[in-house]
């Protein structure tokens, strides 16, 4: 498998060695040079995904999507990013105009945190904490403060209501988001994410099958919350605009809008990137203790394995989006606190006897 | 170093909006008038303030969740310590998860998950 640390090491040096540059420029070449990846990759990615969700959706309601702009529609994304930067940005007179300024900041920076976090190939990841995944549900929960601030500040009746919403929903899917996650570090034994992919290389290691019937329910779980946590539909209920309008957006125009937007479907990304990281190996291919077979699978890149999961994941999520109709609010609060809560604590122990016991999943 | 990239990210991340603020509040146009400073309320001019009280509903979800959270938080470190401990890892966590599954159990009793 190729290691892009190599990479990594070779331009610092190039750096360093062949242009001799002193360790305050290297850093600042290095994090200029980092950052400008991650906006092209964020960029690029809130393209694709905003593209698919629209053909995805079309076809799943028996339409063909958006076909006029660009081949098939291609830019028609593109298309839609101009307009919103053209459109006036203004604020209503009532709101609180600090607040309403700073939301989308917090937002993008928890969708921006988390997206940095993802272990693109092996030596590829943009940071990795030795408690990386447990940082990531810090960073996420964020993103909550920035919606609840968002449609606070508005000064909006829809708004204040689709936060108080919004804000119930999302702190209470995080537990059993992070008792998923737990379970997943019980059986990997650490929290840094490149560490967590590691343990999944090998022969029938990915946890899905390493961990068997406590990994697969934590993964649909993880599933459900995750996709509750990204505030989409069946739990889009902060933004329901049969009876919110557009919910905690109502009063952002042009671009403000835009960065709702954006992390929405980051946050799907970062969601399912993170269910493929933790649950079905990362970069890691899939390997089943056949040399020829693995040979081959080995050959495959990382980040190929990587982006094919977490597409695929996507796609998983884009169909419970367009299939379920929205829950009510009792009723996703039943779900989560009556039901996900009391299995994910199952889910923990069952894992725990598991791992305890060495009744995990190994071929030797 | 992580440090140094991690505070970077975070400086992408307020770049981004920041650029992304500065270019439509440049290309974009500029007008005012009363009615477009109201909230949108359905048509009909608005009525007082939004900043109203909630339903306490949501606030005792919040108290919970703090609660659960928290204790969450602290399970972290053993998770990590499992495959080292063996047996004995369930053991030492048996009376934290008691503590996190009366208290689920209680809260549920009591009628505290159920939406009003």
């Amino acid at each position: 498998m190729f290691d892009f640390s190599i990479v990594a090491k070779w331009f610092d040096n190039l750096l360093r060695v062949t242009c001799g540059l002193g360790d305050f420029w290297v850093i600042l070449i290095e994090c200029v040079l980092v950052g400008l990846a991650i906006l092209l990759a964020y960029a690029l990615l809130a393209i694709v995904l905003i593209f698919m969700e629209r053909k995805v959706c079309a076809y799943f309601q028996c339409r063909i999507g958006p076909v006029r702009v660009g081949w098939w529609g291609t830019l028609q994304v593109l298309a839609d990013v101009l307009k919103m930067l053209v459109k006036e940005i203004f604020v209503v007179d009532k709101a609180d105009k600090l607040l309403y300024y700073l939301a989308p900041f917090l937002v993008i920076v928890a969708s921006v945190g988390t997206f940095s976090f993802l272990p693109w190939n092996k030596g590829a990841e943009i940071l990795d904490f030795n408690v990386g995944i447990f940082l990531v549900t810090a960073i996420s929960s964020i993103g909550v403060v920035g919606i609840f601030i968002a449609g606070w500040a508005s000064n909006n009746k829809y708004s204040v209501l689709s936060a108080m919403r919004g804000a119930v929903q999302m702190i209470s899917y995080e537990l059993s988001l992070g008792l998923c996650i737990i379970s997943a570090v019980i059986l990997t034994g650490t929290m840094q994410i490149s560490g967590i992919v590691e343990a999944q290389t090998g022969p029938w290691q990915w946890l899905i099958f390493q961990g068997h019937i406590p990994a697969v329910l934590a993964f649909i779980v993880f599933c459900v919350a995750g996709n509750a946590e990204a505030n989409r539909g069946p739990f889009d209920l902060a933004e329901a605009e049969s009876e919110l309008t557009a919910g905690y957006h109502t009063e952002y125009s042009g671009m403000g809008f835009g960065f709702y937007y954006l992390a929405e479907y980051l946050n799907l990304f970062v969601v399912s990137g993170l269910a493929a990281t933790v649950f079905l190996g990362g970069w890691a291919p899939i390997n089943i203790g056949i040399e020829g077979f693995d040979t081959v699978m080995n050959y495959i890149p990382g980040i190929l394995w990587f982006l094919g999961k977490t597409f695929f994941v996507v796609f998983l999520l884009m169909w419970i989006r367009w299939t379920f109709p929205r829950l009510r609010v009792d009723q996703i609060l039943n779900l989560e606190w009556k039901f996900l809560m009391p299995l994910s604590l199952i889910i923990l122990v069952l894992m725990t006897i598991c791992v305890a016991f060495n009744w995990t999943f190994t071929i030797v | 170093m992580y440090f140094t990239l991690f505070v970077a990210v975070l400086m992408t991340a307020a770049f981004l909006v920041i650029a992304a603020y500065s270019i439509a509040k440049l290309i974009g146009p500029r007008s005012y008038n009363k009615v477009k400073g109201e909230p949108f309320e359905c048509g009909i001019p608005t009525h007082g303030s939004s900043w109203l009280p909630m339903n306490v509903g949501y606030y005792l979800f919040a108290i919970l969740f703090l609660m659960f959270d928290v204790e969450t938080v602290f399970l972290y470190p053993w998770a990590v310590a499992v495959k080292s401990f063996g047996p004995l890892a369930l053991g030492t966590i048996g009376f934290f998860m008691m503590v996190l599954v009366f208290g689920l159990a209680y809260a549920w009793r009591k009628g505290a998950l159920e939406w009003k």
